[in-house]
């Protein structure tokens, strides 16, 4: 038995809504630590940066899936939907944050966004992200059609690479963080067409 | 030279360190009827009260030692602040490295309670202890033609985990015009809350210009230059459509990617308010008129 097959004998045995239920209380896990005062001097500015980087962290790992798959053998493809659904459920915590907690003002979040390019950029991947949190479920399979469905959900690859543009111009100067997180993005995005391109057929494959 | 300038805030508004690292305490004594005189104490100062000493020591930006706001307080330890020196030259009458022990034996250390507004559109409240950065260029002997101040970061990358990343052009530079450098309310801060500045807070001496955006008040300071030409400054260098020489706390001049009509206070809490920028920090009064027929859109 090689390692891949320990991994995937173990994953097999974890229920995907795992995924949800560690989402949903870490989030309010952290709001719990912003509450009592127990995330530093600038507790908004903490829980919206915590919860816009585990959404980050979601995204590279809803993109590691197939590349894991191809290259180590490791299946985490029953867990992508998962992944994915929970990246946007932080990406959304994440706004309702910086609009209600930080900005504080709708006429001020609206000017923000018109203004602001690296929030501008940071809503443009929501927007993105917004038709495949809604799709992200069987019945919208059926209905669109395997094909058209895949195509659609192609959308994450832009939606990523905006969600990382957006934490590398929303720091000041040239970190090093944000820049990797964009490296990798770029990396696993630039995986796909580097590889032995995944047929759309199989591609559609996989999502099912 | 020193107390020119007339503090605003009063002892009365510095909440007692002990009382404000219990104060958690104290509220959650009051919600049980106890410890109502914490209450009445914090509400007197209202909304010029001092951030904590946890919070000012804690929340930093200090890049030498890391990006991140906790990465300060972690690495700054690494730095050696014993023995210290300032080189003071240029267009002064006396020229030369200036012991930090023969200069704190010359200069009258006082406290002063100022607004400190980052470009990041947070804010603190700190109480300093400091002397007037004028007194010290005045030992050195400022010469007529000087017309602005440069001054210059410790570089030390052995000690400083921060500078093995290009995130600006090391070592930092800031600098003031001559005017700016020689009011009453610029200060040299040694100290936080009565005690010796911690090395993620700037130490062993630091810039406080409280009416300029935070950076300004450049850290660790181990060289003045007087010049008749602009010096650079880091943050400029770095992005001077986002950073001007000036980087006066301004309401009506947004940062091109963020809105600087109001800030968020430090150490308030999860839901509070915003806060609006005033003009110039607050210092406009004091300042105005440093910056009298100037575009200040144009030199920000």
């Amino acid at each position: 038995m090689t390692l891949s097959d320990l991994i995937n004998t173990g994953l097999r045995r974890i229920p995907p809504w795992t995924i949800y239920l560690a989402s949903f209380a870490y989030a309010g896990w952290l709001l719990w630590l912003g509450i009592d005062n127990r995330v530093g001097a600038d507790p908004v500015k903490a829980l919206e940066h915590q919860l816009g980087e585990v959404a980050l962290y979601l995204l590279v790992l809803g993109l590691a899936v197939s590349p894991l798959r191809r290259t180590l053998g490791i299946n985490l493809l029953k867990f992508r939907r998962a992944i994915g659904l929970a990246c946007f459920f932080f990406v959304a915590c994440h706004l309702l944050v910086w609009a209600v907690l930080d900005v504080q003002r709708l006429d001020r979040v609206w000017a923000d966004i018109v203004k602001r390019p690296y929030i501008t950029v940071g809503m443009a991947a929501f927007v993105l992200l917004l038709p495949l949190a809604m799709t992200s479920n069987n019945v919208s399979v059926r209905k669109m059609g395997a094909a058209a469905w895949g195509k659609l959900h192609k959308l994450i690859y832009p939606a990523a690479i905006l969600g990382a543009v957006h934490y590398v111009m929303l720091v000041k100067g040239w970190q090093v963080r944000p820049l990797v997180f964009l490296g990798v993005i770029l990396g696993l995005i630039a995986w796909r067409y580097l590889s032995k391109l995944p047929s759309r057929q199989s591609a559609t494959r996989e999502i099912l | 030279m020193a107390n020119r300038w007339k503090n605003t805030l009063t002892d009365r508004d510095v909440t007692d360190d002990g009382v404000y690292l219990n104060r958690r305490h104290i509220i959650a004594g009051a919600a049980a009827g106890l410890g109502l005189s914490g209450i009445g104490q914090s509400a007197s100062a209202e909304d010029l009260e001092p951030t904590s000493w946890d919070d000012i020591t804690s929340y930093c930006n200090y890049y030498e030692f890391g990006t991140r706001k906790d990465d300060p307080s972690k690495y700054a330890h690494m730095l050696t602040t014993e023995p210290w020196s300032v080189k003071i030259d240029g267009m002064v009458d006396k020229p030369g490295d200036y012991a930090f022990e023969d200069i704190m034996s010359k200069m009258t250390v006082e406290e002063r309670i100022y607004r400190f507004r980052c470009v990041e559109a947070w804010s603190m409240v700190v109480p300093w202890n400091g002397f007037e950065l004028a007194d010290l260029l005045e030992l050195a002997g400022v010469q007529s033609d000087a017309k602005y101040a440069a001054f210059e970061t410790v570089n030390r990358p052995e000690e400083m985990p921060g500078m093995r990343y290009p995130v600006l052009d090391w070592p930092y530079v800031e600098g003031l015009r001559m005017d700016e450098a020689m009011h009453p309310l610029t200060i040299m801060a040694t100290g936080i809350y009565g005690k010796d500045i911690p090395n993620q807070n700037g130490a062993p001496l630091r810039l406080v210009v409280p009416w300029k955006y935070g950076f300004k008040s450049i850290k660790s300071i181990v060289r003045i230059t007087l010049t008749d030409t602009q010096p650079p400054t880091s943050w400029n260098k770095a992005g001077p459509r986002e950073y001007g020489f000036y980087s006066n706390v301004n309401p009506e001049v947004d940062h091109p990617r963020w809105s600087q009509a109001s800030e968020r206070v430090l150490g308030t809490g999860l839901f509070a308010r915003r806060q609006d920028t005033l003009m110039f920090n607050g210092y406009a009064e004091e300042v105005a008129s440093l910056y009298e027929g100037m575009d200040l859109t144009k030199f920000y």
